[in-house]
């Protein structure tokens, strides 16, 4: 069985459809990018797999044992974080919140675990800096690593990239290349064409539902994605 | 010195002010707690809402001859339950929604005030606060619920943390971000209505805000801010009531005008290490 299955889903807000029938499935390994050009409901489509947002019909559904503590997600920057007080230890350490249930506090084993992450990204010189005083860069690996921290099975990524520069947009996908090949699902959600193409093994181009959905080499030969990379280029 | 000394502990042996200083001690440091998380949220206006409608309870509450406490508490939390809701459903927006509601509770409280009593000086220790409406049971009440509210925010404390910074992080990864939500609401209407017969309807939303906005001038953790903000918050009503009763003060204003000396205070500190 698949990790996610979407079955006949529509999504929409406020009484507006963005977008229906929709129906697809994650297996354990993909790599999948969810492209779209703004208000194709990408974001919306990202919400209801996360189970944030109910679909206005249809269904998503768990499978092979996925449960929603294992599920790692990094998002869109909040205006409530940009002026947030807190170090980026506590940040990264509350990616391990969704483990411990009703349990109060945290374990030492948690605590290695984030900082074990922190290691990873670099950014283990950053642990007792507050969080708002750091550059886009920096947050956004702080944020990364609260992901890894949560993420067992699977990690979203929604617009991962956007307002980072390319030498660390670059570093940050061969962060998320790593995990995959650690066997970590991951599934993106990006209006950057040319990233999805670059890194990602699979892809879903939405407008208003799914346009094409399959390997990136077919995405590259079929006619959407042909117009969809080359329409990118112009602008 | 030793002539203030002597002043202060024959000022503790009044039994009103020994009843003031243990339960405002307890409210300010429960309402200190609670706002950092409020304040962060950008919800620091439910507070003073949820005052509004204690305002209200409690003037229709001395109309009808209830018991004040019990039937204000059960009223102030619905209050907050419906108007999480409401900032939840975004029809109205969260702040006009607060806005109907306070001012709505304020004339409901005023009307049935009026009603019993004429526009007397009751009305005024409803909405300014007096140190003399503390009763034994109000005392007890506040020592039970507050160290109720202490004991959740420590056992929930990295919960709390979690949906405070980041509620789609956590509703993803499978926290019940509404059930925390709906906790903070329940325990800050708690808060508030303790501490309101003191502070004042109109005063009490202080004691939330400025101590964890005073404490964020100057704090980079959030553990820190949580702590700094229960420090300032307690010493800020111990030394209010005190200089309150030196200076015969209403002891609600001065508690919150010392908040903000406070606050200025650490403000300038901030700018000055930020540099």
């Amino acid at each position: 069985m698949a990790l996610i299955t979407c079955e006949n889903v529509s999504l929409g807000y406020e009484g507006l459809t963005v977008a229906k029938d929709i129906s697809f499935s994650i297996d354990q390994g993909d790599y999948l990018s969810v492209i779209g050009r703004n208000g194709s409901g990408k974001s919306t489509l990202l919400k209801a797999l996360l189970r944030i947002k109910n679909p206005e019909r249809g269904r998503v559904v768990y499978g092979d044992g996925l449960k929603q503590s294992e599920i790692g997600c990094l998002a869109q920057q909040t205006p409530v974080q940009k002026d947030f007080p807190a170090s980026v230890f506590e940040v990264v350490l509350s990616g391990r919140a969704p483990k411990r249930g009703l349990m109060p506090f945290y374990s030492k084993a948690d605590k290695k675990q984030a900082l074990d992450k922190m290691e990873l990204l670099g950014i283990t010189n950053l642990k007792e800096r507050c969080f708002r005083e750091l550059s886009g860069g920096q947050q956004q690996r702080a944020l990364l690593a609260r992901a890894m921290c949560a993420a067992e099975k699977i990690l979203f990524l929604d617009e991962p990239v956007t307002g980072l520069d390319p030498v660390v947009t670059t570093e940050f996908f061969n962060i998320i290349n790593e995990m995959h090949k650690n066997g970590m699902t991951i599934v993106m959600v990006s209006h950057d064409i040319h990233c999805a193409v670059k890194y990602s093994g699979r892809i879903i181009h939405m407008d208003g539902g799914i346009l094409f959905d399959g390997t990136v080499d077919e995405y590259k030969k079929s006619k959407i994605g042909a117009e969809f990379i080359g329409g990118h280029r112009h602008d | 010195m030793t002539d203030l000394f002597e002043y202060i502990s024959v000022m503790f042996s009044y039994t009103f002010i020994l009843r003031a200083l243990i339960a405002g001690a307890l409210v300010s440091l429960c309402a200190a707690l609670l706002g950092v998380s409020l304040v962060l949220k950008k919800y620091s206006m439910i507070g003073d809402g949820l005052s509004h409608v204690g305002f209200g309870a409690i003037a229709l509450a001395t109309a009808l001859n209830f018991a004040p406490m019990k039937f204000t508490v059960p009223v102030v939390i619905v209050a907050a339950v419906l108007l999480l809701r409401v900032s939840e459903s975004s029809k109205i927006k969260g702040d006009s929604a607060i806005a109907m509601i306070s001012t709505g509770a304020l004339a409901v409280g005023i009307l049935a005030a009026s009603m019993t009593t004429g526009m007397n000086t009751d009305i005024n220790s409803y909405l300014f606060g007096s140190i003399l409406a503390m009763t034994k049971e109000d005392v007890v009440l506040s020592a039970v619920l507050s160290v109720v509210v202490i004991i959740l925010f420590i056992v929930f404390y990295n919960k709390i943390f979690a949906v405070t910074f980041d509620e789609n992080f956590a509703a993803a990864t499978g926290t019940n971000v509404k059930a925390y939500n709906m906790l903070i609401a329940v325990l800050t209407s708690v808060t508030v209505v303790l501490g309101m017969r003191m502070m004042g309807a109109l005063l009490i939303s202080s004691l939330i805000i400025f101590p964890s906005l005073t404490a964020m001038r100057v704090c980079k953790k959030f553990k820190s801010v949580i702590f700094v903000s229960a420090v300032v918050s307690v010493l800020c009503f111990v030394v209010g009531l005190i200089i309150s009763y030196i200076a015969s003060t209403p002891t609600g204003a001065t508690v919150v005008v010392l908040n903000i000396a406070v606050f200025l205070i650490f403000a300038a500190a901030g700018k000055i290490i930020n540099k």
